[in-house]
């Protein structure tokens, strides 16, 4: 059975066959792109004409994001920016803290019992001015129910005074840097760190095993992925205990799950040798939707959250974040990865993590030589060009944070790094010229998920009050474009099968309502997306 | 009808140091000496089976059940969470420690635990191993952080002594002299310590008011061990703050001190020192005098004389 789909157009991201009108599918692969007659060759065939006026790319590829995403759906979106929801709804951003206060309302009022919790999730009140949020802005909403709302960036949450008194935090005599205190001696209802946040987390209804493996946010996040254009997200990254990967083998498995899940192990709570040992087991579990085996490790902190290793000069405060791993695990996990070719993702935001995986990496090479193995640093936001030629000397890829200048790139500027580094923060033009491999990426739903914004933000590189920041990094139309198809798909070793259309590949694709490449740079992110196309399967936004 | 006295907090010593220094092995040491006192341990992770099979009673996931009623928890990345269900357990445990990751600095998870009311800090016990602490502390990478470790101690256990030689052990006590200067610093084999010194409870049980001035061997299981405790009875009232603080002086060299003394207002006051870090507490119900005091010394005799005229003097 051979279904032919015809377009306006389709860019392959194929260099050898760049352009076409019709791509050929069967069993959910291509046969091949080009004209009608060139596709004569595969014999009879349906012709699909539904997406006659649409332009259809490759299915986007996510190299970073959380299904997470998904599940903070249920929670009510605080966010200034207005963002869209998994059923499709536009949701207005919070233009001021009286909207914040008007939604949470909004869900007080819907609940009848006057004890249950509130969660709300991605506010951010750098928008807001010097004005900070207190306790007493939510003790509005209710006095009777606890109230946690979690910042945008993941690294505080803002309570109300009930959600404070039952964590028998509204006591004097605290003494915390990340629990500022109020005129009053008692704290001020913002928390800092994951610490201050843990003792509250469960009480105002984020759930503690939320990364185990949640069903219906996985859902939620396939569908996020049909509206975004998106048919391979890497979710990076779980515990991935056995539960949950049966749950997702399951749910990725139904004939209607319309997204290609790479989902890594994180490195926790397992001695190096135990990790290889199960990013092994979990790759021979691996199904066509489910890809496991890639392994994800945490190095430092957030640039933003002052947690970040950052080489000399340091922060512009003259601090240093935090390390989250020994060196010495580092390179023992490396060395034995590359022996039995585990694949293996590093989180870095500061160029001193990155020089320390970069130095990991020769000794590991050193000791366990290995050929194409691909290890990738996700974020790598401060690396400098040195920093880049060596990742290219070592075979390593690099998927770079885009996003983040939009959303934190004024506050780089001014409070974290200061002018020179924030401009050079996520450097995808050297990264290019320097030849590493190279994706982009959201980390969903520390940002929206949404390969156009993506690539939107890599090529203009704007700050939300519409700054340009860093004007030599910005990176062409067909080269975000790359990054967010072929280029996200080499760091997951999935170039083979994805990323391109052309013959032997799976049949994913991108249905587009306009060439993003004619547009014009600063419109690419408003290209609407009609859905996707999915191992040959159809899949419209608006039925999703 | 009274108000319910809250609980007692729950003393909390946090065990630092980078991979390797022997926190794993003092840990288990403790474990193995806890002699009928609850020990809790909280362990980052249960990668490598952080406790001696033979104490392992019974293992539910994030819990290994040990002899004697002591539990060990994995807290992975949700420390508050550990600290919080283990304030819950019945019974609760007498005596807290957390053994923080090769890289944590064990100040900014003795801040954490203190958000939660049931724990009170005791002590942060960095380890260091004799052999690698000064090429670790000279690691580019790992400088600040390994300093940041040894500044926040109250005790530092310089363990591994056997395997360096005289110089290099007196080469690693200058270097540590420089960036943990206030802490008592503890030359081990194999992270040997007595217990009293670490947790301070086997003082407790010196601490009754029939033995005086009486040398560890005679009473405390720890007798093959290295240290000196001398007892004192404190009949005047004290100002207890201002003795606390001066037991904690670095000129005593006590690596722990601890009892009850009568304050200024005739009641009795609990006092805590170990190193240079001292609290000063209300006693649990139904302490009664006299007031007593032990002190513990580390591998010298305790300066008996110095401490009554302190005594003498009140506080
Ligand atoms: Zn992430």
């Amino acid at each position: 059975m051979t279904t032919v789909f015809r377009a306006k157009r389709i860019l392959t991201m194929n260099p050898s066959n760049p352009e076409a009108t019709h791509v050929a599918v069967r069993d959910g692969r291509i046969l091949g792109a080009g004209s009608l007659d060139d596709l004569a060759v595969w014999g009879p065939h349906t012709l699909d004409e539904r997406f006659a006026d649409k332009v259809l790319m490759p299915g986007l590829v996510e190299g970073h994001s959380h299904t997470m995403e998904g599940t903070f759906w249920r929670y009510v979106y605080c966010g200034y920016f207005d963002r869209m929801a998994p059923d499709g709804r536009i949701w207005p951003g919070c233009a001021a803290i009286a909207d914040v206060i008007a939604r949470l309302s909004e869900r007080d009022g819907a609940l009848e019992d006057p004890a249950a919790p509130i969660a709300g999730w991605a506010v951010d009140p750098l928008y807001y001015g010097d004005r900070r949020l207190v306790r007493a802005d939510f003790d509005q909403v209710s006095t009777t129910r606890p109230i946690g709302v979690l910042h945008a960036s993941g690294h505080i949450m803002n309570v109300n005074s009930k959600a404070l008194e039952m964590a028998g935090l509204l006591r004097p005599g605290i003494d915390h840097p990340g629990v500022p205190l109020g005129e009053d001696g008692l704290p001020t209802g913002e928390l800092q760190g994951p610490d201050p946040m843990m003792m509250v987390n469960t009480l105002v209804g984020f759930d503690r095993d939320m990364l185990a493996g949640d069903e219906t946010g996985l859902r939620q996040f396939a569908r996020l992925c049909v509206r975004t254009g998106v048919t391979t997200a890497a979710d990076l990254a779980s515990l991935l205990p056995d539960e949950a990967v049966a749950m997702m083998a399951r749910v990725t498995g139904e004939d209607d799950f319309p997204t290609r899940i790479v989902s890594l192990r994180r490195f926790h709570g397992l001695t190096p040798a135990q990790l290889i040992e199960r990013a092994v087991e979990l790759k021979g579990q691996s199904t066509d939707r489910l890809r496991l085996g890639k392994v994800k490790i945490v190095s430092d902190g957030s640039v933003q959250g002052f947690t970040s290793r950052i080489r000399w000069p340091h922060y512009v405060n003259g601090k240093n974040g935090l390390w989250y791993i020994t060196p010495d695990e580092l390179r023992e996990i490396y060395t034995l990865a590359l022996a039995q070719d585990v694949h293996i993702h590093t989180h870095t935001n500061g160029d001193e993590a990155t020089a320390l995986v970069l130095d990991t990496m020769e000794q590991a090479l050193r000791a366990s030589p290995a050929f194409d193995h691909r290890f990738t640093i996700q974020h790598c936001q401060l690396a400098d060009a040195a920093q880049f030629r060596r990742m290219k000397a070592l075979g390593m890829c690099a998927n770079l944070f885009a996003n983040h200048h939009y959303f934190y790139g004024e506050q780089h500027l001014t409070k974290t790094v200061g002018p020179e580094r924030a401009r050079r923060m996520n450097a995808c033009a050297t990264a290019l010229r320097e030849g590493v491999p190279m994706a982009i990426h959201s980390d969903a739903p520390v940002t929206p998920l949404g390969p156009l914004f993506t690539a939107w933000c890599a090529v203009n590189r704007l700050t939300a009050k519409g700054k340009v920041l860093g004007a030599h990094e910005r990176i062409s139309v067909d080269e975000a474009l790359r990054a967010i198809t072929i280029g996200a798909a080499y760091t997951l070793k999935l170039d083979g099968e994805v990323g391109s259309i052309e013959a032997g590949k799976r049949a994913d694709f991108a249905v587009l309502d306009d060439d993003p490449r004619e547009v014009g740079r600063e419109n690419l992110k408003d290209v609407g997306v009609w859905g996707v196309v999915q191992g040959g399967r159809v899949f419209a936004a608006a039925d999703i | 009808m009274t108000a319910p006295e809250p609980p007692a907090q729950i003393p909390l010593t946090v065990i630092g140091g980078y991979l390797g220094a022997g926190k794993t092995t003092l840990v288990n040491r403790l474990l193995r000496r806890a002699d009928g006192l609850r020990l809790a341990v909280l362990v980052n992770e249960f990668g490598d089976l952080p406790i001696d099979g033979d104490l392992i009673e019974s293992r539910d996931g994030n819990v290994i059940n040990i002899a004697g009623g002591c539990v060990c928890c994995s807290y992975g990345s949700d420390l508050m969470a550990a600290l919080m269900d283990l304030d819950k357990r019945d019974p609760r445990p007498d005596h807290l420690l957390v053994e923080a990751s090769g890289v944590a600095l064990p100040a900014a998870i003795a801040q954490s635990a203190s958000l939660i009311a049931g724990y009170a800090l005791d002590a942060i016990v960095v380890l260091a191993d004799a052999e690698t602490v000064r090429a670790k502390g000279a690691d580019p990478y790992l400088a600040d952080t390994i300093a940041g470790q040894l500044a926040s101690a109250d005790i530092v256990v310089l363990n591994k002594v056997d395997l360096v030689p005289d110089s290099g052990r007196a080469a690693a006590r200058d270097w540590l002299s420089a960036r943990a200067p206030h802490a008592r610093v503890l030359e081990t084999v194999e992270a040997e310590l007595p217990l009293a010194a670490v947790l301070g409870s086997g003082a407790e049980r010196l601490a009754t008011p029939e033995s005086h001035h009486d040398h560890a061997h005679d009473h405390h299981p720890d007798h093959h061990l290295d240290h000196q405790a001398a007892v004192f009875t404190v009949d005047a009232p004290v100002d207890a703050e201002a003795l606390a603080a001066a037991l904690a002086g670095a000129e005593l060299d006590l690596v722990r001190a601890k009892g009850f003394v009568p304050g200024r207002d005739g009641r009795l006051r609990a006092l805590h020192v170990v190193g240079r870090r001292w609290r000063v507490a209300d006693p649990p119900p139904g302490t009664r005098g006299p007031g007593r005091l032990v002190c513990i010394r580390f591998a010298a005799a305790v300066d008996t004389a110095a401490i009554e005229r302190l005594i003498a003097a009140g506080g």
